[in-house]
């Protein structure tokens, strides 16, 4: 029975991660009352809303790849631009307490947002308990008792967690997820890398960057098969150009974790016995749905094999009143992606009509080059047997980025081959992350290739690349 | 508030299907405009607004079952046209300047983007190059469906309007669903398979062509014998020296456009009251391909060489079996070919593309008894037909035309001499 010492909400929100925390606010501007329960600890055992995106992900993983790109350029390029510096170095340390000083601006930044919204907020770990009448309840577990929160809406956005290798343990000193390989305290000398995805290429650059010997070792025979081949192939060329050794298509056989250092014995893609010493070992093999603690079985709440939580297109579960958005459920892991479903659920209990568009959702990875991407790839195109056309256009040819000294990478437009719909933009390059934005949006609005190369772009800009791309579809660029 | 019901139903049809709403919640309708078409298996049904306003509530959605009578939207008489709902709602409502909106519309396509945004009183969007198509074919948005986000026109709308020669606004096509299989109501096995996009629009093209033309076709036979026996004599040089093989098409082509050079009435097109004679001539070739007919069109056909031809015809038809045409090369065209033959057709009544006046129709040619000088011989035959716009072309230029169809045919030289 819900008791009057419940507190009574529209809706819950169980995680203040990009989808939590975004759909609470969306939920709060429409008029309803909106709790809150999120149980990230800082080091001082306060909240620091933002979920694995803020606090060990998406936010603290660009403030090092900020610092160590800096750090490259001063060695590497400056001297052709005439700076001349006479002794360099990295003060990890630093690099480390800025880039949390980075993320508790965010945590705050979202206290403060709820707060202006007039989201009740409650730290600590969430869990169903037996449902009321016509409530779900909620009971969040604080320093001394529990509050028990009771709404017949409840969003469940409790996220993931980094996947382990079979049988070893992230320790976080040695064996990292992307939890330590943020805060190494100081560049290991042989840094190993299972898994070359985004999280892997990403830490995988900064800590190159800062001087260790980095090797990925990649299971899929591929390398980024997610991405456009021609993207792909470009972005290996550059990364392995900057020093990165990225072995595909390996199998780990063991990982020994000796006194002097770790040893992973695997097989190579010749089917070799291979073994790579390392110091560090960062595992970025891709993430689990997390839902520990959150007693799902209260509320009949079914989980899949994987452990994801079941929704249908509009994220809504089989228990009536029970949604769930981001990382826990189906679909790309990534922050926008959770984004879009919480302000689409949030809309939906508010009594509108909420969709996510999955089409048109952009991919980015932010080595450098960047690699960003929307829509779908040449060799998707291919296999579906649709007629398509494609232009390209080298950032060799672009004004600004000769200007800048970045001329790295491409930009790739396919369109339909009888309606011109724009079908796909694919980049690698500099800000290849804001570049795709232009994409998203010409793709939201159903554009053609000839719409994006008729609209006017500023010159000098990177995204002129993107304008030459889509005349190149027609076979009329202007700069090549 | 006004009632929108479905109309009644004939007795034997129990329920109806509802195709695609024409209009959106918030916005405006005028009296008897057509807000949504009702399928039976017999008829579709249009239903108009019973009167102006702005549409308050659509109560059964797009694809729902209906019978007779029953309530289907409300209208609000007094309405004002509200900011057109988007797809995604998000989107914050624009205020509503109805002056502005008005304004807007009055200046077509300057209008900025927000008015043009803000309601639905304004012609639809024209997105960038969907505009300047528009343009540079003097369509306006009034001629073009808009399929984009809120009704937008996408070049790819353009494209399609003009690969249709429709002057009105034609009506969204239903989606294409997947066939489905039922047992018909006396249990006898059925399939109902929903016609492609394709069909569905060759469709109405072919029923609109019959319906505004005055359809005739006049018939004749050719003796393809000198014909074949030019081409077995060349043939293997032809192939050598241009890399095409020498097929009949070629000398269809060149053989229609003499024709057509001498009576030009059949290379012409009624447009309101006025006949427009072209001075050039695009000849569209008729191409099975696996989702349905195609006609890319062989621009300037008197300018291209036989080995040009070939090779066009060659790779029109490869490209048509991948559906890999461009709309350029399927829109147009002054005068048509089709060939039944490659099927085995004897002879037929091929129907005219709009906006056409005439078609050639080659069918196979067979080794039949003739008479030549009193004696009954043998020789390989084919029958042509000539289907004609009757409203412009008399009987008189048809059978002239196809007779010097035939006579270039039974004698290539004359092609050569221009005779």
């Amino acid at each position: 029975m819900a008791s009057s010492a419940d507190n009574r909400f529209d809706v819950i929100v169980i995680g203040a991660g990009p989808g939590g925390y975004t759909g609470a606010i969306r939920a709060a501007q429409l008029g309803l009352r909106v709790a809150c329960v999120d149980a990230w600890r800082n080091e001082k055992g306060g909240p620091a809303p933002g979920g694995t995106c803020t606090n060990i992900g998406c936010i603290p993983s660009k403030a090092l790849l900020h610092s160590s790109e800096h750090f490259e350029n001063a060695r590497r390029h400056f001297a052709d631009h005439g700076i001349r510096i006479e002794s360099i170095a990295i003060d990890v340390q630093k690099m480390l307490a800025r880039k949390s000083t980075v993320v508790r601006q965010n945590n705050e930044g979202i206290l403060y947002l709820f707060k202006k919204n007039r989201v009740s907020f409650f730290h600590g770990p969430a869990r169903f308990e037996a449902d009321a009448n016509d409530v779900h309840r909620v009971s969040v577990a604080g320093a001394g008792e529990s509050t028990v929160l009771a709404a017949p809406h409840v969003v469940v956005a409790t996220g993931s967690v980094a996947r382990p290798l079979p049988g070893l343990e992230f320790d976080e000193t040695r064996v990292l997820s992307n939890d330590g390989a943020l805060s190494i305290a100081a560049v290991p000398q042989r840094l190993g890398v299972v898994g070359a995805g985004v999280v892997g290429l990403e830490l995988g650059s900064v800590w190159r960057r800062l001087g260790a010997e980095v090797t990925l070792l990649e299971m899929l025979p591929a390398f980024l098969p997610a991405a456009d081949e021609q993207i792909a192939r470009e972005a290996h060329k550059q990364l392995t150009r900057q020093g990165m050794k990225i072995e595909l298509g390996i199998s780990i056989e063991s990982v020994d974790a000796g006194a002097d250092a770790l040893r992973v014995r695997y097989q190579d893609a010749a089917k070799k016995a291979q073994q790579l010493e390392c110091d560090k070992l960062i595992v970025s093999i891709g993430r689990l749905p997390y839902t520990e603690g959150l007693n799902p079985q209260a509320v009949g709440l079914k989980l899949d094999a994987r452990g994801f939580i079941e929704v249908d297109a509009a994220c809504r579960t089989g228990v009536e009143g029970i949604w769930a958005i981001g990382d826990v459920v189906r679909g790309p892991m990534l922050a926008h992606k959770a984004e879009e479903e919480a302000v689409a659920v949030a809309e939906s209990i508010a009594g509108q009509h909420g969709h996510v568009d999955l089409e048109t959702i952009p991919w980015v990875i932010y080595t450098a080059p960047e690699i960003a991407w929307v829509g779908q790839t040449e060799q998707q195109l291919k296999a579906a047997g649709h007629a398509y056309r494609a232009g390209t256009f080298p950032f060799s040819a672009n004004g600004r980025a000769r200007a800048m000294g970045d001329t790295a990478g491409l930009v790739k437009c396919l369109a339909d081959a009888q309606t011109d719909l724009v079908l796909g933009v694919h980049a690698v390059g500099p800000l290849a992350s804001e570049l795709i934005a232009e994409a998203v949006l010409a793709m939201a609005f159903q554009a053609s290739s000839e719409d994006i190369a008729r609209v006017c772009h500023a010159h000098p800009t990177l995204s002129e690349a993107t304008r030459e791309a889509a005349l190149g579809v027609e076979g009329r660029a202007l700069n090549i | 508030m006004v009632e929108v019901k479905v109309p009644q139903l004939s007795e034997s049809v129990a329920e109806a299907t509802l195709l695609q709403w024409k209009k959106k919640p918030g916005e405006r309708v005028a009296a008897d405009e057509i807000l949504v078409e009702v399928e039976t298996d017999k008829v579709v049904l249009e239903v108009p607004a019973p009167s102006g306003g702005t549409v308050a509530q659509i109560v059964k959605p797009d694809g729902s079952s209906v019978v007779s009578g029953e309530l289907i939207a409300v209208i609000d008489p007094q309405g004002e046209a509200k900011a057109a709902a988007g797809r995604a709602p998000a989107v914050a409502a624009a205020p509503q300047q109805a002056s502005v909106a008005r304004a807007g519309a009055a200046s077509g396509m300057q209008a900025s983007a927000a008015a043009a945004a803000a309601t639905a009183s304004v012609p639809a969007t024209a997105m960038p190059a969907a505009a300047k198509r528009m343009a540079d074919a003097g369509l306006s948005a009034s001629q073009v469906v808009g399929t984009g986000r809120d009704g937008r026109i996408t070049k790819g709308d353009v494209l399609a309007a003009l690969q249709s020669p429709a002057a009105v606004a034609r009506p969204a096509l239903p989606e294409v669903r997947s066939p489905v299989d039922t047992t018909s109501l006396s249990g006898r096995p059925e399939q109902r398979v929903p016609m492609s996009r394709l069909r569905q629009r060759v469709a109405e093209r072919l029923v609109q062509s019959q319906s505004t033309a005055a359809i005739l076709t006049t018939f004749n036979e050719v003796n393809m014998g000198p014909l074949i026996e030019l081409r077995n004599r060349y043939k293997d040089r032809f192939e050598k020296e241009h890399g095409v093989k020498l097929g009949f098409m070629s000398f269809f082509v060149k053989a229609a456009v003499s024709a057509l050079k001498k009576y030009p009435i059949v290379n012409a097109s009624v447009d309101g009251a006025e006949i427009v004679y072209h001075g050039y001539f695009d000849i569209g070739i008729a191409v099975s391909s696996p989702r349905g007919l195609v006609v890319p069109i062989l621009h300037d056909a008197d300018q291209l060489s036989f080995a040009e031809i070939e090779r066009r015809i060659a790779d029109f038809g490869g490209r048509a079996t991948q559906g890999r045409l461009t709309i350029e090369e399927l829109t147009g065209g002054t005068f048509s070919i089709s060939n039944g033959g490659v099927f085995g057709s004897m002879l037929s009544t091929p129907i005219i593309n709009p906006p056409q006046s005439a078609i050639l129709g080659v069918h196979a040619t067979r080794d039949r008894p003739v008479v030549e000088d009193g004696q009954i011989v043998i020789r390989p035959v084919n029958y042509l037909a000539l289907s004609y716009d009757h409203r412009i072309i008399d009987g008189r230029e048809a059978v002239l035309s196809l007779v010097a169809i035939k006579e270039a045919l039974e004698d290539p030289s004359r092609l050569l001499l221009e005779v």
